[in-house]
């Protein structure tokens, strides 16, 4: 019987299969950030090991980096000593690390890709749970706990119980105002935050083999919020044309020797899915979430649901928890929400594909009285980018703001919060009780959809939008 | 890790059910960088008590924890288990554990020991009598003993062998070297590096 891509990168990555014991699998790369790596070093030091493979870590700050004077000391201590943490563990384990400052600086799943680390058929892992992302290049990519990156750290290896497999086939052609964001919050809206549970997501059809490499990661990354381990696309030539000459891709004999085995990563014909789920590209449309996790989403021209209009009583309940902690009533159409803040950034879309489109929609247009705007790009990589393709003055003339590549206003472990009570529109992938400042309310959306509703100042497509007054060719 | 093969020490009696880790080790502590340091934390709200069990003076260096059912229940951090081992208990009894607590426990040394509830019931009145009755968890022979107490507990096989031997998962994982070199050998030489070595 055939193989599914994601059982073909395990085998290939088997290093001792016993009757009775979970596989262990060697681990391609492994990436490193201050949060979840600090009691794993320590954990090294007080056995006295080392990093066996040097070689195939690396490390960057992104969760507390702030986005704003970051030539000056940080204030918060509690940040300041998980940075300066890493640092001291990196220089004295000898592993490569992009501080910030440093031009190769942004959020780790960023990094990975544009560094050309991320490849198909390769194994990566981080203390992440958003390490999904990665999957976008057919590599088998899932985040794991501190206790495993020790593990990982000192051996190179895991040991892994099996996962299921799971195919969402995309078919036909996405309409033209629907997104890579769009998708995956459909998908996760469709099966749940629990329905990928236990499965590796194979995302494939034709729909998604004509998404760009940046939109591919988008879809992969939320792949978590659907509660599966991880997410994966078959490496094809745009794959490739992405990869060829980044900094460390394979060159010369080396290049084709790679692509030459990365084009065997196709799931058999005859491979069986454990799972399979179709849907039909044509029927979506922008999408955002009204609710308190990334399932709890509807058609932005659709209405809040009605709590009572659910027949599972925990999802009733969970919807009508989730209306009180938003602030809104069933029924309310979700274009007449109104929001007090806008974050374009995070590992789902703060890439310069992301910010392009954002551009495209503010240049020649004000954000909206009274609303703020923060636009964080994912790496220094994209912020350098932006600026050379002018993106940052569309912001910052549109009234935005344009801040340093992090982690952000993602999860406001830096200064970038919401206030109790405000309410964003963001593009990032989690909105949980809380996650961008205690009692801040926020619906994940495209950054098209993120564009639009800073001009309007309420949730709103591109479409809503009056004609651009800038001059033709800006 | 070190090797638990049996364990005798006095207890502190928690009659207590669904402990949950947010009440082991309250969230604001997990911002910490290091593994150990979390002693201050375990309990943290309950400590604030003078009435409570771990306030007490003849409680002080007991090792053995005689929880109520449910412990460990609530959010997957392995600092709960930290917090425990920090404070100086070696193990835990209870008539049920939550399954992830008990994963992370086994995973850091930390014996977690499933009894009926009328045993429990039965230390808890014995350790509230004397505070200097001592209790004995055997692994080897896979008994818990006291005075008046013999009871024999289930762990399964995998997990007993290693907490006698005192293997973390890295240790095990390190006795397949030859097999680990050999795979990385065999890599093929396309395959990305972050630095050359
Ligand atoms: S951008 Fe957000 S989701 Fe991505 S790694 Fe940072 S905190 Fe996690």
């Amino acid at each position: 019987m055939g193989r599914t891509l994601a059982e073909k990168v395990w085998d290939d990555h088997v290093v001792r299969r016993a009757e009775g014991e979970p596989d262990l699998l060697f681990i391609d790369l492994h990436l490193l950030h201050e949060v979840t790596s600090p009691q794993a070093f320590d954990g090294l030091r007080k056995a006295g090991r080392r990093v066996r493979r040097t070689d195939l870590t690396i490390a960057t700050e992104d969760h507390n980096t702030p986005t704003l004077d970051i030539d000056k000391p940080i204030a918060d201590p509690v940040s300041r000593t998980q940075l300066e943490t890493l640092r001291k563990n990196c220089a004295e384990f000898g592993v490569r690390l992009h501080p910030l400052g440093d031009v190769e600086q942004g959020v780790v799943h960023v990094v990975g890709p544009q560094l050309g680390l991320t490849q198909p058929g390769t194994t990566v892992v981080c203390g992440d749970s958003h390490t999904s992302t990665h999957g976008a290049f057919g590599a088998l990519a899932f985040g794991i706990g501190t206790s495993q990156v020790e593990h990982v750290l000192a051996t190179q290896t895991l040991p892994l119980a099996p996962f299921k497999t799971m195919a969402i086939t995309v078919e036909g052609e996405l309409p033209e105002d629907v997104t890579a964001k769009d998708l995956i919050l459909a998908i996760i809206a469709k099966i749940g935050t629990g329905g990928g549970q236990g499965y590796v997501i194979e995302y494939r059809g034709q729909a998604i083999e004509k998404l760009s490499m940046e939109a591919r990661m988008t879809v992969c990354n939320m792949s978590i919020e659907a509660g599966a381990r991880a997410g994966m696309i078959a490496p094809d030539e745009s794959t490739f044309a992405y990869l060829k000459g980044r900094d460390h891709a394979p060159q010369g004999e080396q290049w084709e020797a790679a692509t030459a085995y990365w084009r065997t990563l196709r799931t058999d014909a005859d491979a069986v899915f454990d799972h399979e789920v179709v849907i039909d590209a044509a029927s979506l449309a922008p999408f955002v979430t009204w609710g308190t996790n990334p399932g709890q989403g509807a058609p932005l021209s659709a209405a809040v649901p009605d709590p009572a209009s659910y027949a599972d009583a925990s999802e009733r309940a969970a919807a009508e928890r989730a209306l009180e902690y938003m602030g809104l009533t069933a029924g309310q159409r979700l274009r007449d929400i109104r929001v007090d803040t806008v974050f374009v950034g995070s590992c789902t879309n703060g890439r310069i594909e992301d910010l392009r489109s954002v551009a495209a929609v503010m240049v020649g247009r004000q954000v909206a009285e009274g609303l703020r705007m923060l636009v964080v790009p994912g790496s220094v990589r994209v912020a350098l980018q932006a600026v050379q393709e002018g993106l940052d003055k569309v912001f910052t003339a549109a009234g935005a703001e344009w801040r340093h590549a992090g982690c952000s206003m993602c999860l406001g472990m830096n200064p970038d919060q919401l206030a109790p009570g405000e309410r964003s529109a963001s593009t990032s992938n989690r909105n949980f009780e809380g996650r961008q400042g205690k009692g801040g309310r926020t619906h994940l959306v495209s950054p098209q959809v993120a564009a639009a509703t800073a001009v309007l100042g309420h949730l709103a497509s591109p479409a809503d939008l009056a004609p651009s007054t800038a001059p033709v060719g800006v | 890790m070190e090797a638990f093969t049996t364990h005798t020490g006095r207890a502190v009696p928690l009659r207590r059910s669904n402990v949950d880790t947010d009440q082991i080790i309250p969230a604001h502590w997990l911002k910490k960088v290091t593994r150990d340091g979390f002693e201050d934390g375990l309990f943290e709200a309950w400590r604030k008590d003078p009435s409570f069990e771990l306030n007490q003076p003849e409680r002080a260096g007991a090792t053995v924890l005689l929880a109520g059912s449910d412990f460990g229940t609530g959010s997957s951090r392995e600092h709960a288990v930290w917090a425990l081992q920090n404070y100086g208990f070696k193990t835990v009894i209870s008539s049920r554990f939550a399954d992830i607590f008990r994963g992370n426990s086994l995973k850091n040394g930390l014996l977690t020991v499933v009894l009926p509830q009328e045993t429990v019931e039965a230390l808890w009145k014995l350790t509230e009598a004397d505070p200097d009755a001592e209790v004995t968890v055997d692994l080897v022979a896979r008994q818990v003993r006291a005075d008046g107490v013999t009871a024999e507990f289930e762990l399964d096989e995998n997990a007993r062998w290693r907490l006698l031997e005192g293997l973390d998962d890295i240790s095990l994982t390190l006795r397949q070297e030859p097999e680990i070199a050999a795979y990385e050998a065999a890599r093929p030489a396309f395959k990305p590096h972050t630095v050359q070595v």
